[in-house]
């Protein structure tokens, strides 16, 4: 997506939009690129949403390489647990976003509530409910993901069992 | 030979069999709480999740709720977290600090001795009434071996270190890990359901022979991280040598050389040329501490222990204590967390952290491929009239070491629990 005017909240909620779909879609690699060469996947343990990665334990830690492994890893039939590939459709919404201070280039949080479906044969509906805490960043006229930190609202994973695909 | 409804066990036609009704009938989960659950040592927390005075943690041990906490008097304590008038839980919170717990139904209170220090209208009562008897409720017995806080409902069983047996050599290695002897549980657990029998779980933790087809994402990505992953010796199936063990009373181990790295203290290259001093002064003070025999034995081995019936300490890419109980036939829940030796520095927690995610949790690179396999044994299982009896004879032909890829320490397992649910009582 080329960004040629000034950022505002639709802009960010394209952004958010068109990674729902290529997710959605399991269009990893076109995922990867909407990410900056520096992103984060972070998703905190239910329990502890306040808590520090590299402190504290995570469901998911990813820095960049380890979002290109995950991504690798999907894409192989051999990760059984998204083989066939769960069946996801992500609802986005309350997207809101401002102007990061106190950084090197201009940087912007974008947040945004979502529900994420997830269906398995013979499964049943599990639900992901939760809210986006991003970070976004305007490089060569695209606008990317520079972080994206994740925290699901349930007390504990329970019945949604896993995070294989990506939230 | 023993032969009964659930396992058969033929060692002189070198047969193993689980019936698979008992990965499948609600009569036999029924039984299981009684007879397993509700007679062995239980999992129910560790010392470190409740340093101070005060602190508590809530849970549930065995389908009941409890409170884990640390009394007046700095002793570890388990209440049953219910009030003794009308059963409502006391202390509603995860965890905290606090003076005592209220129950906010009728008001009553206990100090966190566990006794009961408030009743409103207490008038009203009869003379037989007698507060002082009301305190909180404990499980028959509450024990603790190097931080592990076990409890039993049984108020027969043998002690705690009689009943851990060979299990506690594996304990003392990873504990060994600390300087000081200390270790902690981190900050953050992962809570998640699987739809498959529990006991499945108990297999799979120590289970080498699924490693190579169930992981192959995770071996290829530890490969494209650099790490050396050698070709399987002769009759062997994994890139380094292992064995199964069984510790006594249901406990078994797999004790592996290490090929995939260890926070204390192995680097691989997947921890980052930053971290090879970090490791490296691990390694040292180990070796200082321990002598270089007793530090290649806690560094350069790794070992999924089960301590029957339901509790994991994984010492691998990290160490992961995990725990899980049944909810249905045909589900469970699990809880893990990590350990950690206390003091460790920020760059090796960093590191530790980061190790345990490359494998382990509902987000890892293998745990997800685990739950994918136990649930489609679970549902191959609906299949279990015509199909009564799985196969676990791995190794049976074989005088003396067992491998971890052949399925002695699965039989020990099962073993012990065929014996208990023998039990006429």
């Amino acid at each position: 997506m080329n960004i040629t005017g000034e950022i505002t909240r639709s802009v960010v909620e394209d952004l958010f939009y068109h990674e729902a779909f290529l997710l959605d879609n399991w269009r990893l690699d076109d995922w990867l690129m909407l990410l900056t060469e520096d992103c984060t996947y972070q998703v905190p343990s239910n329990d502890a949403p306040q808590s520090q990665s590299g402190q504290a334990l995570y469901l998911i830690a990813d820095d960049r390489r380890r979002i290109t492994e995950r991504v690798t890893r999907l894409k192989d039939k051999n990760a059984h647990s998204e083989f066939p590939h769960s069946r996801t459709r992500r609802i986005i919404g309350n997207v809101q976003f401002c102007e990061l201070i106190d950084t090197s280039e201009p940087t912007y949080s974008a947040h945004a509530n979502f529900i994420i479906y997830r269906h398995r044969r013979d499964g049943d509906i599990r639900a992901y409910v939760g809210r986006y805490e991003n970070e976004v960043k305007k490089l060569n006229n695209q606008l990317l993901f520079s972080k994206r930190k994740v925290y699901l609202d349930a007390y504990e994973l329970g019945a949604m069992g896993l995070v294989s695909f990506i939230l | 030979m023993s032969f009964d409804k659930y396992v058969r066990n033929e060692p002189e036609n070198q047969n193993f069999q689980v019936n698979r009704r008992a990965l499948v009938e609600q009569e036999v989960l029924d039984e299981e709480m009684k007879k397993v659950f509700d007679k062995c040592w239980i999992y129910a927390g560790h010392e470190s999740e409740i340093k101070n005075k005060g602190d508590f943690k809530t849970r549930n041990v065995c389908g009941r709720p409890i409170i884990l906490c640390r009394d007046a008097n700095e002793k570890i304590r388990v209440y049953l977290n219910v009030c003794m008038h009308r059963a409502a839980v006391v202390c509603r919170e995860p965890e905290g600090n606090s003076k005592g717990f209220f129950c906010f139904y009728h008001g009553w209170s206990y100090n966190i001795n566990g006794e009961l220090d408030g009743v409103p209208g207490k008038a009203s009562y009869p003379p037989s009434f007698d507060q002082s008897k009301l305190g909180l409720a404990e499980p028959a017995q509450v024990d603790s071996y190097k931080g592990f806080v076990f409890i039993t409902f049984n108020p027969e069983a043998p002690s705690l270190v009689d009943y851990l047996a060979g299990a506690k050599e594996y304990i003392d290695l990873i504990v060994d890990q600390s300087p000081d002897g200390k270790m902690e549980v981190l900050e953050g657990t992962q809570e998640y359901d699987m739809k498959a029998n529990w006991k499945l779980l108990v297999e799979n933790s120590f289970d080498d022979y699924h490693l190579i087809t169930t992981h192959s994402t995770w071996l290829n990505f530890m490969k494209r991280s650099g790490v050396e992953i050698k070709k399987p010796e002769k009759g062997h199936l994994m890139p380094s040598h292992g064995v199964g063990k069984a510790l006594g009373n249901g406990h078994a181990v797999i004790d592996n050389v290490n090929f995939r790295g260890r926070p204390v203290a192995k680097w691989i290259p997947l921890y980052g040329e930053a971290a090879k001093p970090v490791i490296d002064n691990i390694r040292k003070e180990l070796v200082d501490r321990l002598g270089e025999e007793r530090a290649t034995r806690v560094a350069d081995t790794n070992r999924n222990l089960v301590v029957f019936p339901n509790l994991v300490l994984n010492d691998g890419s990290a160490v992961t204590i995990r725990t899980f109980f049944p909810v249905a036939p045909n589900r469970m829940h699990v809880t893990a967390w990590a350990l950690a030796p206390e003091n460790e520095s920020p760059e090796a927690r960093a590191v530790r952290l980061d190790s345990f995610l490359t494998f382990y949790g509902p987000g890892g690179f293998a745990t997800p491929d685990d739950v994918e396999a136990l649930e489609s044994v679970q549902k191959g299982m609906a299949t279990y009239k015509e199909v009564e009896w799985s196969v676990m004879s791995r190794g049976m032909a074989k005088e003396g070491e067992q491998l971890n890829t052949d399925e002695l320490h699965l039989r020990a397992f099962w073993l012990r629990w065929s014996e208990l649910m023998a039990d006429q009582k």
